[in-house]
């Protein structure tokens, strides 16, 4: 209830703003304004939204996979480990925006340079997630597997994997949460279609209510993909709550 | 049950054992007669876990023992697995579906006998501290080794459930060659053909303590309460 009030009070001293500056709407639109644009304009910006949203979805499951498979290759192998880790750390060095125009060259304007983008600032923290979650077995059940002669491999799958996928859960939540940012940006860069696009564009033509709309529909997107991603860890691993 | 007759002693012969930095213990032998139960009593800190861990091959210059069962301390037991399939685990581990698929009645049975018949489908956190030390139990018998190797197997128990499960214990145990670590020199007496009692840092073993007649052993017998007795008094250190 507390935050629900903070945001309305700070809305109402943002319309109070606006109408005593009186800003013109195109540098401030006021609150009210941005919602009559939503509501106006709803068919464009749900069309819009959900292009941006299947390639948030997409990005995220790509970032899944590739993630996941890869932290379990560096937990099961060490010669893997050694060539390829330092690389995959190294390469959080490289900002996602620089790339961003490489991907819309290679791939071009369309969907995938933005999912790849996505999936891009999602990895590395599914990887180290999920690497960090399989190196941290209780001791206590890796003795007990061994001795009832386990094979490292059963150990791996039926130990390690599953009591490590609570920490790929909270992994999956943070690549949820910053998803939306691999999309937009690949949007900006370069795109047709989707809420990045449809903010550049409105910007550069000075519909700036449009704009704030657009950006109000991320928000709630990123909010839903966050929420769904949770509801989704909470049903798939009931066992994180109990921890080791 | 196959493996009954070929139950094996269990000898150490001038062991190094350590914790960590710690010299737990040197140049230790000692045997464990082949199928009999074994208790060792000892104070806290003493080195009983270490020891124990070290006959199932757990630290790092121990020898690969074959073919144990081993409960440690904690239950162990895996969260996302039904109490079931937490008692099959060595089974699941193996990855052997003809063992598996045969040692599931057994495994219900277990869960019968350790009062868990109705729970077999639910998940560990739904257990109390007490359910979960005897799924742990049902696990552990469930592994049908000759040689069996118990931490403290009986704490966390009320008194009643206690003695039930030593009953159960010392029948399921019968014929193979197990070493049960206990804080309680009753419960020693109650199940253990054999006691040895460890004490000081490096430990030293003392000799064998039998009682007579089979275990599980009444507890009101005055025969026991007069070695219980001696078993406080050697703990304290004032024995001899």
């Amino acid at each position: 209830m507390r935050p629900l009030i903070t945001a309305i009070g700070l809305l109402l001293g943002w319309e109070v703003l606006v109408w005593a500056t009186g800003v013109p709407s195109y540098i401030l639109p006021p609150p009210s304004r941005v919602l009559a644009v939503l509501v106006e304009r709803s068919d464009l910006l749900i069309a819009e939204a959900a292009w941006t949203a299947t390639e948030m979805i997409f990005g995220l499951l790509l970032g899944l996979i590739l993630g996941g498979a890869l932290a379990i290759i560096f937990a099961a192998s060490a010669g893997w480990r050694r060539w390829a880790l330092p690389l995959v750390i190294v390469s959080q060095a490289i900002p996602v925006i620089a790339i961003a125009p490489l991907l819309v060259l290679w791939l071009g304007y369309g969907m995938a340079s933005k999912v790849v983008m996505a999936a891009l600032v999602i990895f590395f923290p599914v990887v180290s997630a999920l690497y960090d979650g399989l190196r941290r077995t209780n001791e206590g059940w890796l003795d007990l597997a061994r001795t009832m002669d386990a094979s490292p491999r059963a150990v791996l799958l039926q130990i390690r994997l599953p009591a490590a996928l609570p920490a790929f859960a909270s992994g999956a939540r943070i690549a949820a949460a910053v998803a939306p940012i691999g999309a937009v940006i690949g949007e900006w860069v370069g795109a047709s279609a989707g809420l990045g696009y449809l903010m550049t564009v409105s910007l550069a033509r000075g519909q700036t209510p449009l704009a704030f709309a657009a950006l109000v529909v991320l928000c709630l997107l990123g909010l839903a993909l966050y929420y769904a991603t949770d509801w989704a860890a909470r049903v798939l691993v009931p066992w994180q709550s109990q921890g080791e | 049950m196959t493996h009954l007759s070929a139950a094996p002693p269990l000898l150490v012969r001038d062991a190094r054992i350590a914790f960590g930095e710690r010299l737990v213990a040197r140049d230790l032998t000692l045997e464990f007669p082949a199928g009999r139960t074994t208790c060792l009593l000892g104070r806290s800190g003493v080195g009983k876990t270490s020891l124990l861990r070290w006959l199932a091959g757990l630290l790092p210059d121990a020898p690969r023992s074959p073919s144990v069962a081993y409960m440690a301390q904690s239950d162990l037991l895996l969260p996302w697995l039904s109490v079931l399939d937490n008692v099959l685990l060595g089974y699941r581990l193996r990855g052997d579906r003809t063992a598996l698929a045969a040692a599931e009645g057994r495994a219900r049975a277990l869960l019968g006998e350790v009062g868990l018949a109705d729970r077999v489908d639910d998940r560990p956190d739904r257990l109390s501290g007490g359910m979960r030390q005897r799924a742990a139990l049902a696990r552990t018998l469930c592994e049908d080794r000759p040689v069996v190797l118990m931490d403290e197997p009986f704490a966390h128990l009320d008194a009643v459930t206690r003695l039930e499960l030593q009953d159960l214990a010392a029948r399921l145990l019968a014929g193979r060659t197990a070493v049960l670590v206990t804080h309680d020199p009753l419960e020693a007496l109650r199940v253990g053909h054999q006691i040895r009692v460890l004490s000081g840092t490096p430990f030293i073993v003392a000799p064998p303590i039998e009682p007579t007649g089979t275990v599980p052993r009444d507890p009101a017998d005055p025969n026991l309460l007069g070695l219980h007795a001696r078993l406080v008094a050697e703990l304290r250190g004032l024995a001899p």
